[in-house]
């Protein structure tokens, strides 16, 4: 098991590394920020005053080196913009996201799953196929579309719920909706589905065989079962509380990550992007650890294949 | 039937259809407690259906019509509370394949202590104690220690083991065994049916045995059923049975045996398949493969009827009634060797 974790933990790292590398190059390739940030007018004298203070006239692996000295010391870089702390900035955004994202969650995950076991408790029953239907209408519709029609159903035909705006609990409502609604859609699916595969199993017969009553056999020897691959689709969208909403706050100009993250990059904000890079991967690479340590919990044929 | 004892299942015009297709006719039949009695026929048959069916197990898509009752009380149709007291507490059930029978993430001890809690009201700390107790009377080595294990942990043959001491928690007095050792190997096949064997001197419950084995079954069961595409085809006491074939189906069962102790002889495989539940003839469903079939046998099927004591045959061109077979005996079956 402890070598099963280091394994996971030396992977993770890979990732992460993985994923700042690229970002730094694809970032320092795609455009110079000197243009953005004084414009396509400045004198020449000063775009190089502005590439020698940011080290951009380096080479591109002198300047990737130096990025990794800085940050493996904890130092991730100021904006070009205002020179506040690249890091200071994200994590003062964190928690508007965490806002919409959490309460998202907390409805996927307590209609979602409850939904799509129950549908497949009472298959092909009337409720089944709603719930059906309603799951495939909520993830194939795309973010930016299920936005705007919640905006024009609640906001313009209704006039109930803001548009927009980050004023009192009430403006969350929409942007909240619009990000739980795929997520509630795929997690029933799923669940549906999972469900249904452990309920034709033997040791569900032989559960019943023994003389337990159907709600036990479902809670004890069923729900256990199914709760494996559930716990997996879960650890992905834990993955993405902080990435995920980076559409809807922009439909709802919600001042979370995901608009920080446009901003910046529209600025060429290098150390900004990378810093909101480098947090996304984390969390990522957090929930996949903690889907793993779930699993080894969950699952003893796992944990044994561990040893 | 003209003995019976004080307590009995009796199923009577049992049928199960699938998607409006009947698989299962007509099975009637009363077992007694303390008997064995087998099931032999081709996969397919019905064996498992039948008491599938007898402990309302089968999947909600199933018809069911007939009767299934135990000791006079009907169970087909009955309450959950019931049929609950009855799975496992009266009638317990094995399967065929022990290590997809036990639940994965489940510790094997907690299942076992579940059954016994299921049917005895005893404390938690009891019925555990118990659960080891049974655990060690099936033969798993060293119990107390491996009650925590999960069901990956132990060999098929341990599992079927479990499995047993599973169905004995609830002190039943009906053990179906259905296929028990059609998925182990041939050493561990014979211990399970000594197993079977021991607990049936020793607790008195009936077993009921289904099978392709027929040697299996000579070792195990006092009486035989045979079946074929949905009905019980012939019954009777497994020594007079396998003296004296009377359906032509027994007969080719018999036939397409191997025999370790008799001059080498051609096996002789019945030939011909099963006609599907689909499209079933409008006669006598072994008809299309029998060698003895004449033109009544393509009308209507033919009903299963007593023949002599404690016998029953469904067949209008019987097998002579002292067919030279050569066999006087069943202990010309083929037989595992017990370690
Ligand atoms: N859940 C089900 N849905 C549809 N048909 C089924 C179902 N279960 C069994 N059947 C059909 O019922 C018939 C009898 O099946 P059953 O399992 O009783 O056979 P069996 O005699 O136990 O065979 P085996 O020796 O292979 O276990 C078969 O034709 C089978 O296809
Ligand atoms: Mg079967």
């Amino acid at each position: 098991m402890v070598r099963f974790m280091l394994g996971r933990l030396l992977r993770a790292f890979i990732t992460i590394i993985a994923v700042v590398t690229f970002a730094f190059v694809v970032l320092r390739m795609s455009g110079d920020p000197s243009q953005v940030m004084l414009g396509p007018d400045a004198p020449q004298d000063a775009v190089d005053a502005f590439r020698h203070r940011w080290g951009l006239d380096q080479p591109l692996w002198v300047q990737y080196f130096a990025y990794v000295r800085s940050i493996l010391t904890g130092d991730f870089g100021v904006s070009m913009r205002d020179h506040a702390s690249a890091l200071g900035l994200v994590l003062q955004r964190v928690p508007a996201t965490l806002q919409l994202t959490l309460p998202a969650m907390a409805l996927k995950l307590f209609l979602g799953i409850p939904a799509g076991v129950y549908a497949a408790l009472n298959r092909d029953s009337t409720t089944d196929r709603a719930v059906i239907l309603l799951s495939v209408l909520g993830f194939t519709i795309p973010s930016f579309v299920m936005g705007l029609l919640l905006v024009l159903i609640f906001s313009v035909m209704l006039g109930v719920l803001p548009s927009g705006g980050q004023d009192t609990w009430v403006h969350g409502i929409l942007p909240t909706l619009t990000l739980a609604i795929g997520g509630i859609g795929i997690l029933a699916r799923f669940s549906r589905s999972a469900m249904i595969e452990v309920l034709t199993q033997h040791y569900v017969r032989t559960a019943s065989a023994k003389g337990m009553s159907w709600r036990n056999v479902v809670w004890r020897h069923a729900l256990p079962n199914a709760a494996l691959p559930i716990v997996t689709l879960v650890g992905f969208m834990v993955g993405s509380l902080i990435a995920g909403a980076v559409v809807v706050e922009s439909i709802f100009s919600w001042p979370g990550i995901g608009r920080l993250l446009i901003v910046s990059v529209s600025n060429r904000d290098l150390a900004v992007v990378q810093c909101i890079l480098l947090v996304i991967a984390a969390t990522m690479v957090v929930s996949n650890l903690l889907v793993d340590l779930a699993y080894g919990w969950l699952d003893p044929r796992l944990a044994a294949r561990r040893h | 039937m003209s003995t019976l004892g004080p307590s009995f299942i009796e199923l009577s015009n049992l049928r199960v259809g699938f998607d409006g297709i009947e698989v299962l006719h007509d099975i009637t039949l009363t077992i007694a407690k303390g008997e064995a009695v087998g099931f032999v026929g081709e996969s397919g048959c019905g064996k498992s259906v039948t008491w599938l069916a007898a402990l309302g197990l089968l999947p909600g898509k199933a018809q069911v019509t007939g009767s299934v009752r135990l000791d006079g009380e009907e169970l087909r149709g009955a309450s959950h509370r019931l049929l609950e007291r009855v799975r496992g507490g009266r009638i317990a059930i094995i399967f065929q394949d022990p290590s997809s029978s036990l639940n994965p993430v489940l510790r094997v001890g907690r299942q076992i202590t579940e059954a016994v809690r299921l049917h005895r009201s005893l404390t938690v700390h009891d019925a555990k104690a118990e659960a080891v107790r049974l655990m060690d009377m099936v033969g798993i080595p060293d119990a107390r220690r491996r009650f925590d294990l999960y069901p990956h942990e132990f060999s098929g043959g341990q599992c079927q083991r479990l499995m047993i001491a599973m169905a004995l928690a609830g002190q039943p007095d009906y053990l179906i065994a259905d296929e028990p050792t059609t998925a182990l190997d041939a050493t561990i096949q014979a211990q399970i049916l000594d197993l079977l064997n021991e607990l049936r001197a020793e607790t008195g419950m009936a077993t009921i045995f289904i099978s392709h084995d027929l040697g299996a079954v000579a070792q195990v069961c006092d009486r035989v059923c045979v079946m074929y595409a949905g009905r019980i085809v012939e019954e009777g006491r497994t020594a007079d049975l396998f003296d004296h074939p009377r359906h032509p189906y027994t007969r080719g069962l018999f036939d397409a045996i191997p025999r370790l102790n008799a001059p080498r002889r051609r096996l002789l495989p019945i030939p011909g398949m099963v006609p599907s539940a689909k499209d079933m003839p409008s006669g006598c469903a072994f008809s299309p493969r029998c060698p003895n079939a004449v033109a009544a046998c393509l009308e209507a099927p033919p009903q299963l009827g007593g023949l002599t004591a404690g016998r029953r045959l469904a067949c209008y061109q019987p097998m002579p009634s002292l067919s030279g077979l050569g066999l006087t005996e069943t202990a010309k079956l083929p037989r595992y060797a017990t370690p």
